[in-house]
């Protein structure tokens, strides 16, 4: 290994990237544009849902109804006098998402003790659109009775628990989904651009005829690989800053964790991503192989690593895949570093999957990377 | 690295398979030091392989062989240092300018006096003003000799040229050779591929290979003797019903159509001449003579001799 000829590499790498304008551009864009759009779009608790309402008898007992519905937050009265057929067509169209039916005589009925019942059809067709909606339904028309039906009444209001029930929400007790998603992202734009780019990269030089030149000259093997990934190393960290800036000015995203230990284990997620690239660099032929290659790979790692969907919610199958993926283990180790300030105790468990990945695919990325000079 | 053998290149039964095709097959030649040395042979007949052996970079199947005296199975990396190797494709960075490409080239050599090198090979170049151009933008000439240039500058004894005239027009293709005359008078050993018939006639010695062995080595004027061919040549105008009658001929071993002539050879120069002779008589307005056999005759000739001969070999 000879550190000038290292260099000599490195060099032209970081001049071909500077030329490359929308290459640069890309890799400092995509993680803003994932950003933005992932930050500010993907919402699991969506509130103010519309909601329609079909009254067949308006009493103060369904005023305090209302009300409560609305101070919830989740429910947005869109019409709160719809006739039924004009709710079941709202329902169809998406213009609603509920339809509450308070029946005739609702409040009587209550009085007299006949157990009247309430109609809430919602449009579940998207099951986390509705979800935590319908789960607060129950309590919140509980507790917006209880003020009414006091005095001789207060034999029908609801009977309290003979136990409490106390629910601590740790490490995001607000369930604000960017605190969730924010330092996942930094997981899958990692992936892609380290693995894209390294594919691409050496791809490239085969494709276009340098690598023969490359390998005439005294120039290593190993020297060609090191010399053309390390600038990737120094982008990956650049990624890196830009998501944790992002993450602290736009989503106000917690870090209590420590930052060295953050930026050890991306050192270490970013090596397991170009052992992937070298491979795949490998065994394509062309660039636009590298490409296909490249999201084959990334795609598993976003819907299969928890980082959109839950983990545990995957069956059998998907999260033994899932736990064979670097990004399933970076997410557990960056969120469990920003939200829940784990330390070395907790995060090696997951460094060490990654260490082993790095092993196994780097012997293969290297047993090929040397037939492909044959 | 100097040994005090007469030759730069010497192998032996080299040979290399890719899976179960043999690419290069027993191939044994020398290349002696200060000559040109030109390699022919047909597309896929292993001529950039038994290069990329010579120089280094593929590690043979079988056989032995030196460059420069070192040994090619264990020297490999020595081999790399010492020789300059042209690829077939342009090998440099499109998107580097031609002084950050002899730079790079001077840094993987870690030469000293780098910028000075550069310098000296721009000037030599006539390339000082266009430095910063991006070596993509260069004319298929330019890039030629740009590539010859980053070839040449860590001062190599041998020089591989892989097919380094494809696609150059006429001009360049002139010029280039008598840059390759001058190195090979200034003491360097070429070895150069080549399709073209007029580049070959340029070369002091000549092999040619195909489907992976030699068929023929000497210089053009040897293989020209050594194939036995005899060759007549008949010109005129509208020339096709009689090419078609001449080439149907017992005797006709081999013909070539160069516009209004044709040229057809034969083994048995006897048998030819008592061949051709009725239409000699019947077409008096046609022009007979003949003639020795050009290189491209002999080389197609050998072509077609290793069709025969090789194809059920190659194919298994």
């Amino acid at each position: 290994m000879s550190w000038r000829r290292l260099w000599a590499m490195m060099l032209k790498e970081f001049i071909q990237l500077s030329r490359d304008r929308l290459t640069f551009a890309m890799m400092v864009g995509i993680p803003i544009m994932q950003l933005l759009m992932f930050g500010y779009a993907i919402n699991t608790d969506p509130k103010h849902l519309t909601t329609v309402l079909v009254v067949y008898d308006q009493g103060s007992l369904t005023r305090s109804l209302v009300q409560a519905l609305q101070n919830s937050g989740y429910f947005q009265v869109v019409n709160n006098d719809a006739n039924a057929q004009v709710a079941t067509d709202m329902l169809a169209q998406g213009e609603a998402q509920f339809v509450l039916t308070i029946p005739a005589n609702f409040e009587r009925d209550l009085i007299r003790g006949n157990y009247p019942s309430l109609l809430l059809e919602a449009d579940a067709a998207d099951p986390a659109a509705t979800g935590n909606a319908i789960a607060s339904l129950q309590q919140l028309a509980e507790s917006a009775l209880r003020h009414d039906l006091t005095g001789a009444l207060s034999y029908l209001a609801p009977p309290a628990n003979s136990f409490e029930l106390r629910i601590h929400r740790l490490y995001n007790p607000e369930g604000i989904t960017q605190y969730n998603i924010v330092p996942g992202l930094m997981g899958v734009i990692l992936t892609m651009t380290m693995i894209m780019m390294t594919a691409l990269g050496i791809t490239r030089e085969v494709e276009q005829g340098t690598m023969e030149n490359l390998l005439a000259t005294p120039i290593k093997p190993l020297e060609v690989m090191i010399g053309k990934i390390a600038p990737y190393i120094l982008i990956g960290y650049v990624q890196v800053a830009v998501i944790l800036l992002m993450a602290r000015i736009l989503f106000n995203v917690p870090f209590v964790g420590s930052l060295s230990l953050l930026l050890f284990s991306v050192m270490v997620f970013i090596f397991a991503n170009l052992t992937i690239g070298i491979t795949i660099s490998s065994t394509v032929r062309n660039q636009t192989q590298a490409m296909q290659m490249s999201f084959f790979f990334l795609l598993p790692s976003i819907l299969l690593s928890g980082f959109m969907f839950p983990f545990r919610g995957m069956p059998r199958w998907a999260q033994i895949i899932g736990e064979m993926l670097p990004n399933t283990h970076f997410l557990r180790l960056v969120r469990g570093i920003m939200l829940k300030g784990n330390g070395w105790h907790e995060a090696w468990p997951h460094l060490l999957p990654l260490s082993i990945f790095i092993f196994v695919v780097m012997l293969i990325g290297i047993k090929k990377f040397r037939r492909t000079l044959d | 690295m100097s040994s005090s053998s007469e030759y730069a290149i010497e192998v032996a039964n080299l040979t290399k398979r890719f899976g179960d095709k043999v690419v290069v097959d027993q191939l044994s030649m020398q290349v002696r030091k200060g000559e040109i040395y030109g390699f022919l042979g047909p597309n896929g007949s292993g001529k950039t392989t038994s290069i990329r052996m010579m120089c280094g970079l593929l590690t043979p199947d079988g056989g032995m062989g030196q460059t420069l005296g070192l040994d090619i199975f264990s020297q490999a990396a020595q081999i790399k240092r010492e020789v300059g190797y042209m690829t077939q494709r342009f090998g440099l960075y499109s998107d580097l300018t031609i002084r950050e490409n002899l730079d790079f080239v001077a840094r993987v050599y870690a030469m000293n006096q780098r910028k000075q090198r550069v310098n000296t090979a721009l000037e030599r170049l006539g390339l000082v003003a266009r430095q910063k151009q991006l070596a993509g933008s260069l004319s298929g000439g330019w890039k030629q000799r740009l590539a010859l240039a980053a070839a040449l500058l860590h001062q190599p004894q041998l020089l591989l040229l892989d097919e380094p005239t494809a696609g150059v027009d006429p001009q360049a293709r002139r010029d280039f050779w008598e840059q390759i005359h001058q190195l090979a008078a200034d003491g360097i050993t070429i070895l150069v591929s080549t399709h073209y018939m007029d580049e070959a006639e340029r070369c002091h010695r000549l092999s040619y290979i195909a489907y992976g062995r030699l068929l023929a080595t000497g210089t053009p004027q040897e293989l020209i003797e050594q194939s036995g061919l005899h060759t007549w040549t008949v010109s005129g105008a509208a020339m096709a019903e009689l090419s078609k009658q001449l080439v149907a001929l017992a005797a006709v071993d081999m013909h070539t159509q160069f516009g209004n002539t044709l040229h057809i050879s034969g083994k048995d120069p006897l048998a030819l001449a008592q061949a051709l002779q009725p239409f000699q008589i019947a077409n008096p307005s046609y022009q007979w003579s003949e003639s020795q056999p050009t290189l491209e005759d002999v080389f197609i000739y050998l072509m077609q001799q290793a069709t025969d001969n090789f194809q059920p070999a190659g194919k298994t």
